[in-house]
C-alpha cells in the first residue's frame, strides 16, 4: 500500500515536471531593450513598439517575406494597379480570425470594415478614432500617406480599393509597414461602446501569429500563440519580451539562459559572443547609411572640387576600424546593399590626401581653412560613436592643412539646427523605412528636402531631381534601377555627401532557437520560430 | 507636541509649490524639445510642429502653461505622458511598488548589518576589526554602483549560477498583481515556490542597492556610538556593576540610535530616488528607471509628475522621522 501511494506520488512528480518541462520547451524569452510606446504600430515610430506590436500581432495586406525587403501577399492575397497607376485593387484573404483574448472575442472574420477602418483612423481628420490616443499618426504623414491617398473604397466584404492622387512606386513598400497594420474594427466599436476606446491601442487585438496576454511597464510582455492564425498555429506557445534595458546585462541573461534571444548587442561583445558553442550571432548589413554632410549653400562648401577634396581626404577604412570595430562596411553608395542587392556606382572616391591636397590648390584653397564638424551626441544605429568619428576626420583633415572644429549639441538642438542649415558640415545618418531606394533618395536628397531642411547638404540639383521624381512613379523595377543609377553618378560627381559606412546588424540566440530570420530593417519577428 | 505636528505640516504647503516650480521650469530650461526627440532624423513639418506644440499646450507663454499646469495639480490630475498617452498617476502607481519593495528590502537589509558593525567597530576601538569595518565601509560608499552590479551579476549569476540575473520574477511564473509587492502577491497566490523565487530575484539588487546606506549608517552608529561611550553615566553603569552588553545595548546604544534613525530616514528618501541605476541594470521596473527614460525624452508631464510624487513622498519620510526624533527624544518633547 505504501509503495503504491510511493509510486503514485512519484509518477505524479514525473508527469508534473514532464509538463513543466514542457511548457518551458515551448516558451520562447527574448531580452527586448525597453518598454512599447503602445500596442497600436500606428501611434509610434519606434522599433521597440513595432517589434511588440505590428511583429508578433498584427498582419498587413502585403508584407516584407521573412529576412529579405520583399514584397508578398499578406491579408490581401492578390491586387491589380490600373493602367494609370492611381487605382489599386486588393482581394482579401478570407477565413481570417482576429485574435479571441480574455477581454474580447470576435463575431466575425477579418473583411474590408478593418482595412477601412485602419487607414481612416489615420488619414480622415474627421473621423472619432482620429483624436484617440493623442491622434499623431507620424510614419502615415511621414511616408506621405495623407497627401497621397485620395480615397480608400470598399467593393465588397472581401474588395477594397485604394485610389491616389497619384502614381507612386512606393506605394505598395510602404503598405507592408507597420503602421498599415490591419486592426479590428468590431473590437474597436466595441470599446468605443464601452467608452474605454483607448484600450484598442493598449489591449491588442490582431490577426498575427501571436496573442496578447499581459504587459508590465519596463517588466514584460506575455503572448501566447494564436490557435487560429491563417498562416497555421506556431510551434512556440508562448512568448515573453523580458524588458531588459542595460545590454550587457542583456548579454549576461542569454549567457545564463534567462533569454533565448536578445536585441542589440554592444559590438564589443560580438567577438566573446562568436565563442561560445551555446550562442549563434546572425549578421546582416544594416538598412542604413551614415553620412558626412556638406552644406553647399555654404562656402567653401558651395565649391564642388572642395566637396571632392574632402572625399578623398578621409580615411574611411580607419574610421571602420576603430569606430564599428568590424561591424561595420565602407558605403561607397547612399543606399544600402540590403536593398535591391544594390551594388553602389562604379566610381568611388579611394582615400588619397595627396590628391585632396592637389584638389583643392586648384579650388584656390592652398593655404587650407578652418570649418566646423557637428557630430551628434548620441549613439545611433548607423553610427556608435559620432564624436569619436569627428576627431578622426579632423585628423585627416589636418593632413591637407584644413583645421576643423568639433562642435556637438543635443540631440533636439542638433537635428533643428542643421535642419535650419546653422552648420557647415554634419555628421548624421538613416535608416530605411521600407526596402525601396526612394526612402533614401527622396527624404534626404531631393531639392524639396533641401526645402524643409531634411536634405542637409542643401543640395538641390535639377537633373538629379528630375531622375529621382521619376524613379518614384516608374512600375518597372528594372527602369527605375537605372534611373538611379544615373542619379548615383551625378551624386558622386556632385559629392554633397562622403558616405560612411553601413552598420551590420547582429543578432545573437541561442543555438537551441531554430528558424529565426535577422530582419533587414531592424526588427525581430518570432513567427516560424521554434525552440529545439 | 501638537504645535510642532502643526508647525511641521504648515512648511509642506511652500515646500510642495516650490518643487513644483522648480520642477516645471528645470525640466523646461534644459536643451531640447520632446516633439523633435520624437521626430528624430525624419523631422516634422512646420505646420506639423505647430499643431503638435498646441496639442500638447507648448505654444502658450511659461506662466501660462504653469498656471494650469499648477491648477491641474491641485485638481490631482498630474496630466499624461507625452510618449505612451497613459496618466501619470497611474503609470506612478503601477510602478512604485516595485521600487518601495526592493528600496524596504535594502534599507532593512542595511540597518540589519550596519548597526552591529557600527557598534562593534565603536567597541573595539583602534583594532583591527575597527579598521576593517572602517575600510570595508569606506570602500562601499565609494563604489561605483554601476560596476558593483555588474560585478556581483558576473560573480554571482554568470559564473557561479547562483543568482538570476534580472528581473524580479522567473517567467514560468504568472502572478496576478494584487499589490504590486512581488512577495505579497505570490503569497495572495499561495505560490510557495514563486515566493523563493521572488526572494532569489531580490537578493542582488538590494545588496546593490544597500551597500551605500550599509556604509554611511556603519560609520554614523560607529561614531554615535564612540561619543556616547565617552558620556559619565555609561562609566555610571559599569561601575554599578552592570554587564557589559547591558551596558553598550541598553544604555549606550539606545541613545547613540537617535542621529542614527535620522540618517536611516534620510537613506530611505534617497534609496527611493537613488534606485535608478540599480533599477536599470537589474531591469527591475520601478520608478527610477522610469524616470530616467522620461527625461531623455523630455517627456514633461512624466518628470513633473513623477519627481512631485517622490517629493511628496519623501517630505512625508522626512516628517515621520522628525516626529519619530521628537517621540524618542524626551528632552526635545520638553522644549516644545
Amino acid at each position: 500500500m505504501v509503495f503504491k501511494s510511493h509510486l503514485a506520488a512519484m509518477l505524479l512528480l514525473g508527469s508534473a515536471l514532464c509538463s513543466l518541462q514542457a511548457a518551458m520547451a515551448s516558451t520562447l524569452v527574448y531580452c527586448s531593450e525597453g518598454s512599447p510606446e503602445t500596442f497600436n504600430p500606428q501611434l509610434s515610430t519606434s522599433g521597440t513598439t513595432f517589434d511588440a506590436s505590428s511583429r508578433q500581432l498584427y498582419n498587413r495586406l502585403l508584407e516584407f517575406k521573412p529576412g529579405t525587403t520583399e514584397i508578398v501577399p499578406g491579408l490581401a492575397q492578390r491586387w491589380e494597379v490600373s493602367a494609370n497607376g492611381l487605382e489599386y485593387t486588393f482581394h482579401l484573404r478570407p477565413n481570417v480570425s482576429f485574435h479571441s483574448t480574455e477581454f474580447f472575442t470576435p463575431s466575425r472574420f477579418f473583411n474590408a470594415d478593418d482595412v477601412l477602418f485602419s487607414f481612416n483612423r489615420q488619414r480622415d481628420t474627421s473621423n472619432p478614432w482620429y483624436s484617440v490616443s493623442g491622434g499623431v499618426y507620424k510614419y502615415f504623414n511621414d511616408m506621405g500617406f495623407n497627401k497621397l491617398i485620395k480615397d480608400v473604397v470598399k467593393l465588397d466584404e472581401n474588395r477594397v480599393r485604394i485610389v491616389l492622387n497619384n502614381p507612386d512606386s512606393t506605394f505598395l513598400s510602404n503598405l507592408a509597414m507597420d503602421f498599415s497594420s490591419i486592426l479590428s474594427k468590431q473590437y474597436a466599436d466595441a470599446m468605443m461602446i464601452a467608452g474605454t476606446p483607448e484600450k484598442l491601442d493598449l489591449k491588442p487585438v490582431g490577426t498575427g501569429p501571436f496573442m496578447f496576454v499581459k504587459y508590465e511597464k519596463d517588466a514584460f510582455i506575455r503572448y501566447q500563440a494564436h490557435p487560429a492564425y491563417w498562416k497555421g498555429m506556431e510551434e512556440l506557445d508562448k512568448l515573453v519580451f523580458a524588458i531588459t534595458v542595460d545590454p550587457s546585462v542583456r548579454y549576461a541573461r542569454l549567457r545564463t539562459g534567462e533569454c533565448h534571444v536578445m536585441a542589440y548587442p554592444l559590438p564589443t561583445d560580438i567577438k566573446s559572443m562568436k565563442k561560445n558553442p551555446e550562442i549563434k550571432v546572425a549578421e546582416q548589413p544594416g538598412l542604413n547609411t551614415a553620412y558626412w554632410a556638406f552644406n553647399t549653400s555654404k562656402p567653401p562648401f558651395d565649391n564642388v572640387l572642395v566637396r571632392q577634396a574632402m572625399n578623398y581626404a578621409i580615411n574611411r577604412q580607419a574610421i571602420l576600424d576603430v569606430i564599428y570595430k568590424g561591424t561595420g562596411s565602407i558605403a561607397s553608395s547612399v543606399i544600402p546593399p540590403t536593398i535591391w542587392n544594390w551594388k553602389g556606382p562604379e566610381y568611388d572616391y579611394v582615400y588619397n590626401p595627396d590628391r585632396a591636397k592637389k584638389i583643392l590648390e586648384n579650388a584656390g584653397f592652398a593655404e587650407g581653412f578652418e570649418i566646423d564638424i557637428w557630430a551628434m551626441p548620441v549613439q545611433r544605429p548607423y553610427n556608435p560613436n559620432a564624436r569619436k568619428m569627428a576627431t578622426l576626420i579632423q585628423q585627416d583633415l589636418e593632413k591637407i592643412g584644413i583645421k576643423a572644429n568639433v562642435v556637438t549639441y543635443e540631440w533636439g538642438t542638433y537635428l533643428k539646427k542643421s535642419r535650419e542649415g546653422e552648420h557647415q558640415t554634419i555628421l548624421l545618418g538613416w535608416t530605411g523605412d521600407n526596402g525601396d531606394p526612394d526612402n533614401f533618395f527622396t527624404p534626404l536628397l531631393s531639392c524639396t528636402a533641401a526645402e524643409t531642411g531634411n536634405n542637409r547638404s542643401f543640395w538641390c540639383n535639377k537633373q538629379f531631381n528630375d531622375l529621382i521624381s521619376l524613379a518614384r512613379i516608374e512600375a518597372d523595377m528594372q527602369k527605375r534601377k537605372k534611373l538611379y543609377k544615373r542619379a548615383e553618378v551625378i551624386f558622386k560627381q556632385e559629392a554633397p555627401w562622403l558616405t560612411i559606412a553601413h552598420s551590420v546588424r547582429f543578432q545573437p540566440y541561442l543555438s537551441k532557437v531554430q528558424g529565426l530570420k535577422i530582419d533587414p530593417f531592424g526588427g525581430i519577428y518570432f513567427s516560424g520560430v521554434s525552440l529545439k | 507636541m501638537p504645535q510642532h505636528l502643526l508647525h511641521r505640516l504648515l512648511l509642506v504647503i511652500p515646500t510642495f509649490f516650490g518643487i513644483v516650480a522648480l520642477t516645471f521650469l528645470l525640466i523646461r530650461l534644459a536643451p531640447g524639445d520632446p516633439i523633435l526627440l520624437i521626430a528624430g532624423e525624419h523631422g516634422v513639418s512646420a505646420e506639423r510642429y505647430a499643431e503638435l506644440q498646441q496639442q500638447f499646450g507648448f505654444d502658450q507663454p511659461l506662466f501660462i502653461q504653469f498656471a494650469d499646469y499648477l491648477w491641474q495639480v491641485l485638481n490631482g490630475n498630474l496630466g499624461r505622458s507625452v510618449v505612451t498617452q497613459t496618466p501619470v498617476l497611474e503609470e506612478f502607481s503601477n510602478l512604485f511598488p516595485a521600487t518601495l519593495e526592493l528600496a524596504l528590502i535594502a534599507i532593512i537589509l542595511a540597518v540589519l548589518i550596519a548597526i552591529p558593525a557600527g557598534v562593534l567597530a565603536a567597541v573595539k576601538r583602534n583594532t583591527i576589526i575597527d579598521h576593517s569595518i572602517t575600510a570595508v565601509s569606506l570602500v562601499g560608499y565609494s563604489m561605483p554602483i554601476f560596476w558593483w552590479a555588474l560585478l556581483l551579476i558576473l560573480l554571482f549569476s554568470v559564473n557561479l549560477g547562483w543568482m538570476p540575473v534580472a528581473g524580479r520574477l522567473n517567467f514560468i511564473y504568472d502572478i496576478e498583481s494584487v499589490t504590486g509587492f512581488m512577495l505579497i502577491d505570490t503569497l495572495i497566490a499561495g505560490d510557495k515556490d514563486a515566493f523563493f523565487d521572488a526572494v532569489h530575484h531580490l537578493i542582488l539588487p538590494a545588496i546593490v542597492l544597500a551597500t551605500i546606506p550599509l556604509a554611511v549608517i556603519t560609520r554614523m552608529t560607529r561614531s554615535a556610538m564612540l561619543e556616547v561611550l565617552k558620556q559619565d553615566y555609561i562609566r555610571t553603569a559599569r561601575a554599578k556593576g552592570l554587564s557589559e552588553f547591558s551596558v553598550i545595548f541598553k544604555h549606550a546604544l539606545r541613545n547613540a540610535l537617535i542621529p542614527v534613525i535620522t540618517v536611516i530616514g534620510l537613506q530611505t528618501s534617497i534609496l527611493m530616488t537613488g534606485a535608478i541605476l540599480t533599477e536599470t541594470i537589474f531591469s527591475w521596473p520601478g520608478i527610477g528607471k522610469w524616470l530616467l527614460e522620461a527625461v531623455y525624452r523630455r517627456d514633461y508631464p512624466v518628470v513633473q509628475g513623477g519627481v512631485l510624487l517622490i517629493a511628496g513622498l519623501v517630505i512625508l519620510v522626512n516628517t515621520v522621522v522628525d516626529l519619530l526624533y521628537v517621540l524618542i527624544n524626551p528632552s526635545l518633547r520638553q522644549q516644545k
